[in-house]
């Protein structure tokens, strides 16, 4: 009955912190991390009430600059790059060839450079294959001195432009260049937990500082890696590692609008010729969202099963719900099983749930768009 | 009445040839916010370390492990209506089963509470 104990793991620049904040703390892709401070559930209703600080340190920050970038990174990205202007971020994937899903991505145009933040499990293994498929002449810098905080919530803006004047003009998915009391800082309005909010690449040295002035916000309060789970999984959002990996393609995991129309006619990145076969001809399976009825949460690895109680697909998370108080999954389901209101069974811990698919996300996202007016 | 605890963090509280069972405040305290739990229906034979019944928190489902040999008398019902009564009071209204005893030898390789607690804080 115990949980993942702590290690030796590396740490990351606001570990103190955390552990004075009364974090417990985990291993999580190699490193020691808050996996919570009050609660989850408590944590969790703030994230979604008012605002929560969250370190996603762990994660890659990644810089690519060089001549006829756009053309380079149109190689390794299926993302329209001609489209994307200064300031804009996008979400994108790093593919094999065969279509399978090495990490998923945010990328930004930064004035002459690209800035890329990667999975912190997957970023070493990123890294190397962005530099095997790039030109020579292409510069790949990993910020390893940058941490990266996330601010998430619907009095995210409102805590944040106290300290920053003038953030709460950026819009979802744009970014741009600001200072908090000194410390430079790359602010763009994104994150991953359906909320309204920011996300802040700062130096590291400078970590303690920032994330002191924001919990002195009274909206703000620390949040771990628990509720950073139960928040994107309630907002529909894939995890990497868990609900994608090499062996699932964008298409099967219903991530076809990271693909650009442009490209998706035109190709010429990884893994595009299956993309377009699978556009053509459909897939087997797709990644859905289940509604599990009862109270007990299905988890992780719980099988889809047929009629007959044959593996038919699996459950890739699954949790509670602390909005609707009620047991989530995401799970690929053979196509014909994959249109909303279809009843599907689960077998886990010897036993068979009942679910069904409903749309996703489970709870409506929040973001501030462009001439959404605020 | 005596109260004893085992290295899988339950509680038993033994009244004659009856025991409650329950875990502990340390154990709802790693687990987190409880959502569900799972208690076995009353006439249901347990054995001492087989499955009894089923906590899941927000994060992880965990078994829990009948501490003694018995048959169940009771499953505690007002969990199923709030699970979050373990969080709430672990060692009082969130108990989770009343078995019979079947063999009190079993007893004698439980822990005392001095005994638990050191064994708690070495964790």
């Amino acid at each position: 009955m115990s949980e993942a104990s702590e290690t030796a793991d590396k740490t990351l620049p606001l570990d103190a912190w955390h552990r004075a904040q009364g974090a417990r703390m985990v291993s999580f892709a190699g490193y020691a991390m808050p996996i919570q401070y009050e609660g989850i559930m408590v944590e969790h209703r703030w994230t979604r009430e008012s605002a929560g600080l969250f370190d996603v340190s762990h994660m890659g920050q990644l810089t690519i600059s060089g001549d006829d970038l756009d053309a380079a990174l149109e190689t390794v990205f299926p993302a329209d790059l001609s489209l994307l202007k200064d300031g804009r971020l996008r979400y994108s994937l790093l593919l094999n060839d065969e279509a399978g899903i090495i990490d998923d991505l945010m990328v930004t145009r930064r004035d002459d450079h690209f800035y890329v933040v990667v999975n912190g499990a997957t970023k070493d293994g990123d890294i190397a294959v962005l530099r095997s498929r790039l030109p020579a002449s292409i510069g790949l810098d990993h910020l390893t001195s940058q941490a990266l905080l996330a601010l998430q919530g619907p009095k995210a803006a409102e805590a944040l432009a106290r300290i920053v004047p003038g953030v709460d003009a950026l819009t979802f998915m744009t970014g741009d260049a600001f200072e908090i009391n000194g410390v430079p800082a790359w602010i763009s309005r994104s994150g991953y937990t359906g909320e309204d909010g920011f996300e802040i690449s700062i130096p590291a040295e400078d970590a303690e500082k920032v994330a002191g002035l924001l919990i002195a916000q009274p909206e703000v309060k620390p949040i771990g890696l628990g509720a950073r789970d139960s928040l994107r999984l309630e907002a529909g959002m894939p995890l990497y590692g868990h609900d994608l990996d090499e062996t699932t393609t964008p298409i099967e995991a219903d991530l076809g609008f990271a693909i650009s129309k442009r490209r998706k006619e035109e190709g010429g990145f990884p893994g595009a010729a299956r993309i377009q076969h699978e556009l053509a001809n459909g897939t087997i399976t797709r990644r859905v969202g289940l509604a599990v009825l009862g109270r007990q949460p299905v988890r992780e690895g719980a099988m889809v099963v047929d009629g007959e109680g044959n593996e038919v697909g699996r459950v890739t998370s699954g949790g509670f719900s602390p909005v609707l108080e009620t047991p989530i999954a995401m799970a690929y389901v053979p196509v014909a099983s994959a249109e909303p209101g279809t009843a599907i069974r689960l077998a886990s811990r010897g036993k068979i749930f009942e679910a069904k698919v409903v749309p996703m996300p489970f709870v409506p996202h929040r973001y501030i768009r462009k001439g959404a007016g605020q | 009445m005596s109260i004893y605890y085992t290295q899988e963090h339950e509680w038993i509280s033994v009244e004659g040839d009856t025991a409650t069972v329950g875990i502990t405040d340390f154990a709802q305290g790693q687990l987190g916010d409880i959502v569900f739990v799972e208690v076995p229906a009353a006439g249901t034979q347990v054995k001492k370390g087989g499955e009894a019944a089923v906590v899941e928190s927000v994060k992880a489902a965990s078994d829990v492990y009948a501490p003694l040999t018995g048959q169940i008398v009771e499953g505690n019902a007002a969990l199923e209506a709030d699970p979050s009564l373990v969080n709430s009071d672990p060692e009082g209204e969130g108990w989770f089963f009343k078995l019979t005893v079947s063999d009190n030898h079993e007893l004698s390789g439980l822990m005392s509470a001095e005994e638990y607690k050191a064994f708690c804080d070495a964790q």
